[in-house]
């Protein structure tokens, strides 16, 4: 026995055209040959008719003076495909990928028993041992640098979006 | 059915700075719209102002509309856009989205009805009051589907949802539309149905 639920979804389908065309003559012989098909059917169908007849409202007359009125006062911006250079977004993509993948190879070099943590060096005139970087580079220097690096990196992108779209404003403007 | 000039030879003109041309679309669309920022805002005032800033949001986006969907949809996705902005920002008093309590404002405005006035009502009359009963996501939903001449995908791209999803909401909707019409309307659902 096939349940109410199932039953007016095959239905609803079949009066919106959705199913496929087996599904459709299957259905066409459920409404033929079953009396719950068709009444649940019949009863579907008044009510897609009846949606069908819903009324749209209307605004007020002075609705498109309105709107016309407002447009007058903004000009139509430029596409953002037109101000948008796919160059500097795969930039910052490539900015941000490059810092992350900056920073693991750090976190990772941190780790007991990494090889990066303790490259072997072999340079004869300048003694390496005797350069103490673990006061330059520990994590709030890099936390720093990669946080300034990439609030520069915005603004400066920020500054380049703005002009472009400016001058692409004016453009349009005076066109 | 539009008849005329279509919307992207209109579109095209008013890109080429015939701004005029832009009242063409908006008188095309305008009822739809209003219709369905009145499913959000309860005031007409309130509609009419959504309905409004669609259009003028629409005309700044103009040159974005790359033509790969039918105007229409790409409209209807700033009005669905919009009213869903303009509700968070001004709280409108509007028919919540919980069904519960829209059942209970359903209850209460049938409760103060005479039955002559009930029988009065045609047909028609008797739906577009039961649309009013629903949320307003449900009723958008069958407004889009049976008056906006959109297809269950671009229902589902103004929505944002998956078709199946948009699929299985509308056939809620229309359940709940009938469940509504059957208990505030049992006389006319009667004679309808028999």
């Amino acid at each position: 026995m096939e349940s109410q639920a199932n039953m007016e979804t095959r239905l609803w389908d079949y009066i919106d055209g959705l199913c496929s065309e087996e599904e459709k003559s299957v259905v066409e012989q459920l409404i033929a040959g079953n009396q719950e098909w068709k009444d649940k059917y019949k009863e579907l169908l008044e009510v897609h008719q009846l949606m069908a007849g819903i009324e749209l409202d209307e605004p007020s007359l002075r609705f498109t003076r309105n709107v016309m009125e407002e447009i007058s006062r903004h000009h139509i911006a430029p596409a953002a495909k037109s101000y948008i250079n796919k160059r500097v977004v795969w930039g910052i993509g490539a900015f941000f990928l490059l810092s992350i993948a900056g920073f693991l190879v750090y976190v990772f070099g941190q780790l007991p028993g990494s090889e990066i943590s303790a490259p072997p060096v072999n340079i004869d005139n300048f003694n390496l041992d005797k350069v103490n970087f673990g006061k330059l580079i520990n994590n709030t220097y890099t936390y720093v640098f990669v946080m300034i690096n990439a609030i520069l990196g915005l603004v400066l992108l920020d500054m380049y979006l703005g002009k472009k779209k400016r001058k692409l404003e004016e453009e349009t403007g005076k066109g | 059915m539009n008849t005329g000039p279509s919307d992207n030879e209109i579109i095209s003109s008013v890109l080429l700075g015939d701004q005029a041309r832009y009242a063409e679309l908006v008188k095309r669309y305008q009822n739809f719209v209003f219709t369905i920022a009145l499913r959000y805002a309860s005031r007409r005032e309130d509609a009419e102002e959504i309905a409004q800033d669609v259009f003028v949001k629409a005309y700044r986006s103009l040159a974005d509309f790359r033509g790969d969907s039918k105007f229409s949809t790409w409209l209807y996705t700033i009005v669905s856009t919009t009213c869903i902005s303009f509700l968070r920002k001004k709280k409108i008093d509007t028919r919540s989205l919980d069904n519960e309590q829209v059942f209970e404002v359903a209850d209460s405005q049938d409760s103060g009805m005479h039955a002559n006035q009930v029988e009065q009502k045609s047909k028609l009359q008797m739906v577009n009051e039961a649309i009013k009963l629903l949320s307003p996501d449900d009723a958008k939903l069958i407004t889009l589907f049976y008056k906006g001449e959109q297809s269950l995908e671009e229902i589902s791209r103004i929505m944002g949802m998956e078709t199946n999803t948009v699929k299985v909401k509308l056939h809620r909707a229309r359940q709940r539309l009938k469940d509504r019409m059957e208990k505030h309307f049992v006389q006319e659902v009667k004679d309808l149905m028999s």
